[in-house]
């Protein structure tokens, strides 16, 4: 009898715990990762985006409000249509709940627009293009590790400061290419500089030398890199070979994850500096969970953007267990906006009536081979951008929400 | 005539210079599977995977051996070779008698299989591999500082493609394997191993895409992508320079290279179509290819 009392006690208490009437579609919390699982950007996001997903929700204890949840993943191969069906499929038949990804610009943008016409909840970790909380923006979306404009502000303006006024750019032929170059040339002038030229490169060239002569050519003292992944790595390599440097012209990484110093080694890569919203090395819990990260992928550390599908489940998580329910997309998403963020990887923060999560930025240098003492120890910390200066401000992007 | 184009004569010179050297990797790739089809019939898809073992081997040997460059150029043709002439005799020689296709799809998969291995150990965004100390530098030649590695490439390229060329159009082993492909019971008949010597040329065809990776590995970054990425541009090489033609292949590589160096001064956007435009018009006026014999 005592015994059954109890357990009737202890059942009210779990129910009272949870909100009133929890209600979860197809009773689980679904997580879709949808990002660039094997092309160029693989190694940025890729299976590490599906691995730091995977933790927030162990780290979560696997259950919201007694429901369990899933995770699933699939490869965009940087395409837009590949995403759009997939991502459709997803949202339409297989109940995916929220989807976080999805790789690169163009494919977000299209993604982006149409997770707003299914009502669900879309968030941003590896897209750079400042356009998704700027005219794109939407009430599905939130964008949350960093973005062009915010890259601009880092790098763009250090190098303007330290006595790069005239720019040449190297630019990926695509949206995110279009907008970077867009958000620095506007901070370049705005500091007194001047953009030269730019030559714009198909995404996932081998071959950077006939655009590295063309910079050469055009005198200008930066050559400022709005690419990312391979083809920043290859333009990197190129100039070294060519004597870009050498010949006192400047190299400015836009776009640079510790991959891609990883993979070109700090004998080329060293003195780079570049902006990034999170380096594993820089906190003591921070650290603590880079660790364990690295330990379950083969001693990688996590990019900066793998990071964000961490950061972005896990207050996903937080949020659709207070409110007892994942949908519809537009309420989530304005329950995550009204709630702070605090995870050890970004710090305090909070989100913007435009989508903008909003964190410090960190200029970084990368380190001489004399200085690294130990494996991915690549960066040096130069200067902490506080969000607000670091971010576009929200009436300068052009966000629809925002004039309402 | 530069003025109206809107580029110096110098900086001309030197993307024309930079075409030509794009141009060697096309032509030793092309020439490897204009040899293999001319003579096996096979539509080798798995010749990037092979270009992108030979830079990995090349970067292999050096961390966990120790051997450099020099020695790799000689070591790894051969041991990507090798095993080349393995896939060709468990493989591909049930697959003569048939149709293009089913040589084609399984060379495909084949290199599906292989690239998807190296990305799942390496990641995609490769590893560095040194130019050797011989070759380091620049040299001034007054319209481009040009890296002395760029200017071996385009050297050791011409020298393997010429020798090749010379060997199947002009010494009497390369009659042998021309009359193999035409008749390989005649061929026979008069004493030949003809099924030694078509494993032997699959072989030497993987063995120049080999040695175009290793050729490649310092410029670019060794990569599990890196196959992928340049393959089917040469695939439109050897298309416009006509299946199998051995010249053809050559002098395509080189001329496409140009093209789409120039393509990239002028404009940008379209350098990774250009090959393309350029195959569907050769295609339209000389449906066997430039060289091709129809």
């Amino acid at each position: 009898m005592k015994a059954s009392l109890f357990a009737g006690a202890a059942l009210v208490l779990a129910i009272a715990a949870g909100p009133a009437a929890a209600q979860y579609s197809g009773d689980t919390v679904k997580l879709g990762v949808l990002t660039d699982m094997s092309s160029l950007y693989s190694d940025i996001n890729g299976p590490g985006a599906l691995l730091a997903t995977q933790m927030a929700v162990e780290d979560f204890g696997g259950k919201v409000n007694g429901k369990p949840i899933e995770v699933v993943s699939a490869d965009t191969q940087n395409k837009p249509d590949i995403g759009i069906s997939v991502g459709g499929k997803w949202l339409d038949v297989d109940g995916v709940d929220v989807i976080l990804g999805a790789s690169s610009s163009a494919v977000t943008l299209a993604v982006q627009k149409m997770v707003g016409e299914k009502d669900s909840v879309l968030l941003v970790s590896d897209a750079a293009s400042s356009t998704i909380t700027g005219t794109s923006c939407n009430a599905n979306t939130i964008h949350w590790v960093y973005d062009t404009a915010a890259l601009a502000n880092g790098t763009g303006s250090a190098v303007v400061k330290a006595g790069g006024d005239t720019w040449f750019f190297l630019t990926a032929d695509y949206a995110f290419g279009y907008a970077l170059q867009k958000d620095v040339s506007e901070v370049v002038e705005a500091s007194g500089g001047k953009v030269l030229g730019a030559v714009r490169h198909p995404l996932n060239t081998s071959d950077f030398s006939s655009f590295v002569l063309q910079a050469q050519a055009s005198g200008a003292k930066v050559v400022g890199m709005a690419n990312a992944g391979g083809d920043t790595v290859n333009s990197i390599k190129a100039a070294s070979e060519f004597g870009l440097t050498q010949a006192g012209q400047k190299l400015a990484g836009l776009l640079v994850f510790i991959t891609d110093v990883h993979s070109l080694g700090l004998d080329t890569a060293q003195g780079l500096q570049l902006t990034s919203a999170y380096y594993w090395d820089r906190t003591e819990e921070g650290r603590e969970w880079a660790k364990r990260f690295s330990a379950r992928f083969d001693g990688k550390m996590p990019t900066s953007v793998q990071a964000g599908y961490y950061s972005s489940a896990m207050h996903y998580l937080r949020t659709v267990q207070e409110i007892g329910t994942d949908g519809p997309g537009t309420k989530i998403i304005a329950e995550m906006k009204k709630r702070k963020t605090d995870d050890p990887l970004f710090g305090k923060g909070y989100i913007r009536p435009d989508g903008r999560k909003m964190h410090d930025m960190y200029l970084l240098e990368v380190k001489k081979p004399s200085e690294a003492k130990g494996a991915w120890d690549y960066f040096k910390v130069v200067r902490t951008i506080p969000g607000n200066e670091a971010f576009r401000p929200m009436e300068k992007g052009g966000c629809p929400l925002v004039k309402g | 005539m530069f003025e109206l184009l809107g580029i110096s004569p110098p900086a001309f010179f030197g993307q024309l210079l930079i075409g030509l050297i794009n141009g060697a990797f096309y032509a030793i790739l092309s020439l490897g599977l204009a040899v293999i089809f001319g003579l096996l019939h096979i539509i080798n898809f798995v010749h990037g995977a092979q270009y992108m073992l030979g830079a990995f081997t090349a970067l292999l040997l050096m961390t966990h051996l120790g051997i450099g460059y020099w020695w790799s150029l000689l070591i790894v043709p051969i041991v990507v070779g090798l095993s080349g002439i393995v896939l060709e005799r468990l493989l591909l020689k049930n697959l003569y008698k048939l149709d293009h296709v089913y040589g084609l799809l399984l060379t495909f998969g084949i290199a599906l299989v292989i690239e998807g291995t190296f990305r799942e150990i390496y990641g995609s965004s490769g590893q560095p591999y040194g130019i050797p100390e011989q070759l380091k530098g620049v040299q001034n030649l007054g319209f481009i500082f040009l890296p002395n590695y760029r200017a071996w490439v385009i050297v050791a390229s011409l020298v393997v493609c010429l020798g090749t060329w010379f060997v199947i159009e002009r010494t009497r082993l390369g009659s042998y394997l021309r009359a193999a492909t035409e008749n390989p019971a005649l061929v026979q008949a008069f004493g030949i191993n003809v099924p030694v010597m078509v494993a032997l040329t699959y072989g030497f065809g993987v063995a120049l895409a080999a040695f175009a990776g290793v050729l490649a590995a310092p410029i670019y970054q060794v990569s599990p992508l890196m196959g992928t990425n340049i393959i089917i541009v040469v695939f439109a090489v050897v298309v416009i320079g006509g299946m199998g033609s051995i010249m053809g292949a050559i002098v395509t590589g080189f001329m496409l290279g140009v093209v789409e160096g120039l393509t990239k001064v002028f404009y940008p956007e379209a350098s990774s179509t250009v090959i393309f435009v350029v195959m569907v018009v050769v295609l339209l006026l000389k449906p066997a290819g430039l060289f091709g014999r129809a």
